[in-house]
């Protein structure tokens, strides 16, 4: 039995790819649960703003790395997605003003709502596709590691490896400043008030004289940068692919809905229960339970419970099991 | 205009467009158009039984549309005798365990009384019987992949005619949409809306990972078909000498016939879900779904079930489009599991059925063959407008290049902007329901 060796080979495969997955993911899903609490739609658009985000980010960044400006370690990725924010902001503006206020000011139903989101997805996914092409790109440099396997080795004289690489790194640490920076806003400042209060009730926050075009429009800023953010950070981590942002759609709708919906604590929390599970359960665990088990007890197989390629499965199947049992989600969110 | 005056106008419309792709560009692409034409808007009169009808907002369509072509290779291919000698008796006592234990847990569940126990003893039961699903069904699934894995590795069909693959997709389909339906109706419609996506996306990665079924991405070629063969007619004399006979090539002749042959069958399966769509929309029972659809309170208050009627209609729409989806397949001869994208298999219908008219079967089977026509020619035509865009800049230059490559994706962002138009300007569709 080594522990040890156990504890740090379930930290390397398990542990630290969830953790930053769970905090993109989570950035994804405050994003869906602002536009549910305020606007009051599931905005299927939201991954291609994710990707739409990312693709100036993207284009920034190379921009950035032909004039020779970096941020030497760190990727100058960072660098650009200050821009990146403002474009996609400036996107989401437009097709409020263009798109979805028609209807607001209708007050159409939320289902209406989100067909025209669907409209606007095709629109963004063609965009994106259309400057930047459908193929996958990488735009991380600077330094891959912050500790690599073999330094970790020599430190510690441990079997197995712990590798941390930046990104995973700085998707930690840019998660945790986004989100105390987004529950300062709600909670302390006017604005950020005035925005729950539109939420739990749009009469009553109205009487109480709150300008709801303020609010929308604050909403769509925020949701703006959260999605650029969200979606860099996976880019760097992984990589960019029109598609894939896409399809990461169902994750994050399923942080949403676990963490209920309208809530951006449960969202938090959605996002790492989907991300912990997605792991976990398509994690090949011969390696830990070999070092855990007693002596001619190890596992002979791979004791992977899925196939990776089952990872939609596990985030959709804890949605079900939500959904059945739990309707309104772990934390209570809205229900219209 | 009186309104049937403005609906054949508008059918006629479509029509002439289809005919001048057929005289500018070949007969042979503009049967293509009518033959996709045909199976969407199929899937439309689907997707428009659960919208139209019911107000269910389904985006799982591509999911069923799969399981239909997962059909068309069940029953249609020949079985492969050495993989069920090798195993199929143990894969198909593998998936037994697996709805054993489900039903097992159910049963227990139903048994016992609400409690942190019940949990416990489900979660036991759930955990337990994964691992003995898994040590019955894997050592199965090796065997059979095993055999001649470049040619089979998969069990195969059930060898019968392919025509009988259109009804079986269509069952199967409606087993998934019993499913999904009896978890997810009841709720909220933005919880229908992710459930179905996800069991979309399920269904294609069952579809591209597990071997035995279907090959998985290796893709099953040459299903049977129900028309002739191209070179049969060629190597026909009699077939050859009455086309010579009316002056015409007989290769082109032959795949012209071909497609005829398949626009036949097509078109007698459209004519018959649509009757059978305008006779339910005409009767009590679809006078009864208009009133859920429009007010579910009052509906429920006037002794509706409503939960039952929405499964019940969610299963019929999920069924019309899993024949569609067995016919496509029959008509690509091939299954091919990683062509199936949700923005052309699930939100393209979508904007078939909006576009269209939602609520009316002739609006939706308009919207399918409209749309399928422009998704097919929407791509020559950005080509030439970016031809066209892009002739002043220099020959060679790195943006011109780029933006021709890039015209391959306008169609996506001309079906978002006709959709957006149509939800704006005429939000009832070109033939609006009633």
């Amino acid at each position: 039995m080594d522990v040890l060796n156990a504890l740090v080979a379930l930290s390397n495969f398990v542990l630290v790819p969830a953790l930053a997955y769970g905090s993109q993911l989570a950035l994804g899903a405050l994003g869906v649960t602002l536009i549910y609490g305020i606007l009051r739609f599931s905005n299927f658009a939201h991954g291609d703003t994710m990707a739409f985000g990312t693709m100036v980010t993207i284009l920034v960044t190379w921009a950035m790395q032909a004039a020779g400006i970096g941020l030497g370690p760190l990727p100058t990725a960072l660098l650009a997605m200050p821009f990146g924010i403002l474009g996609c902001m400036a996107l989401v503006l437009v097709t409020d003003h263009a798109v979805y206020r028609f209807y607001r000011v209708q007050k159409a139903k939320p289902v209406i709502l989100v067909i025209v989101s669907i409209g606007v997805m095709f629109i963004l996914n063609g965009l994106v596709r259309f400057v930047i092409g459908p193929d996958d790109q990488r735009f991380a440099d600077g330094e891959r590691f912050i500790i690599s396997a073999r330094t970790f080795k020599e430190m510690t004289g441990l079997e197995e490896g712990l590798a941390i690489r930046t990104t995973q790194g700085i998707t930690v640490v840019t998660a945790v400043i986004v989100v105390a920076l987004l529950f300062w806003f709600l909670n302390r400042t006017r604005t950020g008030k005035s925005m729950r209060a539109y939420s739990d009730n749009e009469d009553l926050a109205l009487l109480s004289g709150i300008n709801p075009d303020r609010v929308v429009m604050v909403t769509w800023l925020i949701v703006a940068a959260l999605a650029t953010v969200a979606g860099v950070l996976y880019g760097l981590d992984k990589s960019f692919k029109p598609f894939t942002y896409f399809q990461l759609l169902l994750p994050v709708f399923a942080s949403a809905i676990v963490g209920g919906l309208g809530n951006p604590l449960g969202a938090i929390a959605g996002g790492f229960i989907i991300a912990f599970s997605e792991v976990t359960i398509t994690y090949a665990w011969k390696k830990v339970l070999g070092y855990v088990m007693p002596e001619g007890l190890e596992p002979e197989g791979l004791v992977q419970l899925l196939s990776t390629d089952y990872k939609f499965a596990v985030s959709f199947v804890i949605l079900l099991i939500v959904l059945l049992f739990r309707p309104t989600g772990l934390f209570r969110g809205k229900s219209v | 205009m009186s309104e049937r005056m403005r609906n054949t106008t508008l059918f006629g419309l479509v029509a002439g467009l289809i005919l001048l792709t057929g005289i500018m560009q070949s007969w042979n692409s503009a049967l293509l158009i009518v033959n996709m034409g045909l199976i969407s808007a199929i899937m439309a009169l689907g997707v428009n039984l659960q919208w139209g009808f019911a107000g269910l907002f389904n985006v799982g369509i591509m999911g069923f549309v799969a399981l239909g072509g997962l059909a068309a290779v069940l029953v249609s291919m020949p079985p492969t005798t050495e993989a069920w000698a090798a195993g199929g008796a143990r894969v198909l006592a593998g998936l037994a365990t697996g709805a054993g234990v489900l039903v097992a847990t159910i049963l227990v569940r139903r048994k016992m009384r609400p409690g942190s126990l019940r949990g416990l003893v489900t979660l036991a039961l759930l955990v337990g019987g994964f691992f003995v699903f898994r040590a019955v069904f894997d050592p199965g699934v090796e065997a059979v992949e095993a055999v001649n894995p470049a040619g089979t590795g998969y069990l195969g069909g059930l060898g019968l005619p392919v025509l009988l693959a259109w009804p079986v997709g269509g069952l199967l389909a409606a087993g998934a949409a019993w499913i999904i339906g009896k978890a997810a109706l009841g709720l909220r419609s933005d919880y229908l809306a992710i459930a179905t996506l996800g069991i979309a996306e399920i269904i294609l990665a069952v579809l591209k990972n597990e071997d035995w079924l279907a090959r998985g991405v290796k893709n099953v070629n040459g299903l049977p078909r129900p028309v002739p063969y191209e070179v049969d007619l060629q190597n026909d004399p009699g077939f050859v000498g009455t086309v010579q006979g009316f002056g015409f090539d007989p290769v082109t002749a032959s795949s012209i016939t071909v497609k005829l042959g398949y626009a036949g069958l097509f078109a007698c399966v459209l004519l018959v879900i649509l009757v059978a769509a305008q006779l339910a929309l005409n009767s009590p029972w679809g006078r009864m779904m208009r009133a859920i659809r429009d007010n579910e309170v009052a509906a429920e208050a006037m002794g509706k079930d409503v939960t039952r009627r929405h499964l019940q209609v969610f299963i019929l729409g999920s069924a019309v489009c899993g024949i569609a989806g067995a016919m496509m397949t029959t008509l690509d001869g091939q299954l091919i599991p990683t062509s199936y994208q949700p923005l052309r298999f699930t939100f393209l219908v979508w904007v078939m059925v909006i576009v269209g008219g939602s609520g009316n079967n002739f609006g939706a089977v308009l919207g399918g063959f409209l749309i399928w026509f422009l998704w097919v020619q929407v791509e020559p035509m950005g080509l030439w407008l970016m031809q066209v865009i892009t002739a002043p800049l220099a020959e060679g230059s790195a943006l011109k290049a780029h933006l021709l490559e890039s015209a391959a994706h306008m169609r996506l962002l001309t079906m978002g902007v006709i959709l957006l138009l149509v939800l704006r300007f005429s939000p009832r569709g070109l033939i609006p329901g009633k």
